[in-house]
């Protein structure tokens, strides 16, 4: 009801931040993710579900070329952040990821200390000017991974003897550091127990205000909790894409439906 | 009966014992075999050990009493004998034991446990016992000659007939100086190696490149050495000794330096890589994730949590380059002297160890006796090298793991 007038087209373009269009992938010959298209929102949370081997942490990597990595993965097809492709010639990998973070399944510290970890970033970017400029960097990513009054008294420890969910949660900071654009996230709590995975959820609910966050997950429970928008992967195929109330209670695709009541996955 | 001809039957009487323990245990199982408590095979083995084992035990106690006096080599035949009755009363307690309830397994469990302690106390045993001897012999030299000399003193200079000047700084100079050259040129070249292998090499490149860089590692030394004497050492002399004025040697530091950090280049990155290879890939992920490109990725992430073993892998090559004999003979020269010019020859500790006990010198005087004190303190230095390696291994593993 607060709406402002504004034209409709003018709102979803600038409401989209990734744009997908007949994204393929093969790794050699095996074609592992067919005619993807989808639009994920900025400052929303974008859930992937689907039974492993789906293609959706596939389609995640494609997002910030981690697949570039692999040598015998081809890409596609078109992606467009902001508009612009993001496998196109002149796009340099290395800023692309600056732009979208990434957060993986298994919480990775750097073998450095705390504050090095969440530092790393920013200095590889030359984010900060000087000292105070990055100490303030490393708090203000510390308090958004909601890891700073755990971690304020010793962050010249190393960051690998940190516990579990914090580790991941030092990981989210790592990233958040870069101040991305785009937080992919693959399967951020499957190495989590329930209060670390309970703790990294809240941090995406908060996340979001910022920039959007695309999160690969098994869990449906997870999905419907964290997400606004849920997309169906099944064989390499987006089989549904839509509002995650509507993909839970009401799904258009038989497989979708199959798959949230547990008969195929 | 000599003792050879004691240990030859004792082992046939062993795999005897093996083949008639073996259907002795068939024989009393009876039509059903799950009844014994052990399979018939380890039966023949307990045969075997029990035959066996006793009259190894005659036949080191035997050795050993000879080498310290108290048995006469007359007295070798009797004790063959001894330990062939051992062998056979062995044999024969091994097979009265053989039934369904008798506990073969188990027993050659812990026979098998005796022999893996035995050999591991062999090595400690050989080492102390090296040990000893290099630490005998060097008491023996300091009697006859001044300590304070040799460890301060400046002058290498031992001649045959006595009053000759033993001091060790020049020597340890050379070793030092030939090794630290040769690890300038082993440790980046072969950590770049390994980067490259690990991190940026096709796997088929590195099929080819990872056992062509390991040939190095099976040439000679001695045939490193002839590359150092008749190519690398008139090169240098040539192009730059003469023309930087810096000397006319044919044979210098810097020569058999060069040619010992080629010898070791594949120590370093043979070693590396593999160290390389078993830093998780969710680092380098997390870090190209952030958008680190490939090379900060390596610097900042890759080789910080692969450093202990770099470290470790540096100091092994060190220790081979401080004990490296044959190059530095044919490239560094065997001139004791102390000089900071690279293109002069020098000599180093290994090198003066085989140069004084290869004399004619009396094996009671001072020259030759020298030899183990060299060695003693060679033996220290590595020791102390290790003790530190393991140091920073240490230190570094509670810091990052």
């Amino acid at each position: 009801m607060y709406d402002i007038n504004r034209p409709e087209s003018a709102v979803t373009q600038k409401d989209i931040k990734i744009q997908a269009r007949k994204v393929q992938v093969y790794y050699g010959d095996k074609h592992a993710l067919k005619d993807v298209d989808v639009d994920i929102l900025d400052k929303t949370v974008t859930a992937f579900i689907g039974p492993s081997g789906c293609g959706k942490s596939t389609f995640l990597r494609c997002i910030n070329r981690m697949n570039d990595t692999i040598p015998i993965a081809r890409v596609e097809g078109e992606i467009l952040l902001d508009g612009e492709d993001v496998y196109d010639r002149r796009v340099d990998p290395v800023q692309l990821r600056a732009k979208v973070g990434m957060v993986f399944q298994k919480p990775n510290p750097f073998p450095k200390s705390i504050y090095d970890n969440v530092a790393y970033g920013p200095r590889i970017h030359g984010l900060a000017r000087n000292r105070a400029e990055l100490d303030a960097i490393v708090e203000r990513a510390l308090r958004g991974a909601a890891l700073w009054n755990e971690v304020k008294d010793r962050l010249q420890e190393p960051g690998t003897g940190l516990s579990g969910g914090q580790q991941q949660r030092l990981c989210i900071a790592r990233a958040v550091a870069t101040s991305p654009e785009v937080l992919l996230m693959d399967e951020p709590c499957s190495a989590l127990d329930p209060i670390a995975t309970a703790q990294v959820e809240e941090l995406i609910e908060e996340l979001r205000s910022q920039f959007s966050v695309v999160i690969v997950t098994h869990s449906m429970q997870q999905a419907a909790r964290v997400s606004q928008k849920t997309a169906f992967f099944h064989l390499g195929n987006l089989v549904e894409y839509g509002d995650t109330d509507d993909i839970f209670t009401k799904p258009k695709d038989s497989r979708t439906e199959a798959y949230i009541s547990g008969r195929i996955g | 009966m000599p003792l050879s001809w004691a240990l030859f039957a004792s082992f046939l009487l062993a795999a005897a014992g093996y083949i008639v323990g073996r259907s002795r245990a068939f024989a009393s199982a009876g039509p059903d075999v799950r009844k014994l408590h052990s399979r018939p095979t380890y039966h023949g083995y307990s045969v075997a050990l029990t035959a066996l084992l006793p009259a190894l035990a005659v036949m080191a106690a035997g050795s050993i009493l000879r080498l310290s006096g108290v048995l006469t080599v007359e007295a070798m035949p009797v004790a063959g004998v001894v330990a062939l009755i051992a062998a056979i009363a062995g044999l024969g307690l091994g097979v009265m034991r053989i039934g369904q309830e008798y506990q073969a397994r188990n027993v050659v469990e812990r026979m098998v446990l005796g022999l893996l302690m035995l050999c591991s106390l062999i090595a400690i045993v050989t080492t102390a016992g090296i040990v000893l001897s290099l630490v005998f012999e060097t008491g023996h030299f300091f009697q006859l000659y001044d300590w304070k000399t040799f460890f301060f003193g400046t002058e290498w200079t031992p001649r045959f007939q006595g009053n000759s000047q033993l001091g060790i700084v020049p020597l340890l100079w050379g070793t030092l100086y030939v090794s630290a050259i040769a690890l300038l040129v082993a440790v980046p070249i072969g950590l770049f190696a390994a980067v490259y292998m690990s991190e940026y090499a096709s796997r088929r490149v590195r099929g080819f490149v990872k056992p062509a860089i390991e040939v190095l590692a099976g040439i000679p030394t001695i045939v490193y050495g002839l590359f150092a004497l008749i190519t690398v050492g008139p090169l240098l002399r040539d192009y730059f000794a003469q023309l930087l004025g810096l000397g006319n040697s044919g044979t210098s530091v810097l020569t058999a330096g060069l040619v010992m950090g080629i010898m070791l280049i594949p120590f370093v990155s043979s070693l590396s890589d593999d160290i390389i290879n078993a830093v998780p890939q969710s680092l380098r992920d997390g870090a190209l994730g952030l958008g680190s490109t490939p090379s900060e990725t390596v610097r900042q992430v890759v080789l910080p949590a692969a450093l202990p073993g770099i470290v470790g892998a540096v100091l092994l090559a060190a220790s081979r380059a401080i004990g490296e004999t044959m190059i530095v003979v044919l490239g560094a020269g065997a001139s004791a002297q102390m000089s900071l010019n690279p293109l002069e020859a020098m000599t180093t500790i290994t090198v003066k160890i085989v140069s004084q006990l290869t004399g004619d010198s009396d094996f009671n005087s001072p020259e030759t006796l020298v030899a183990f004190a060299l060695g003693l303190t060679l033996f220290v230095i590595t020791l102390a090298l290790n003790v530190v390696a393991l140091y920073i291994v240490r230190k570094y593993r509670e810091q990052y793991e």
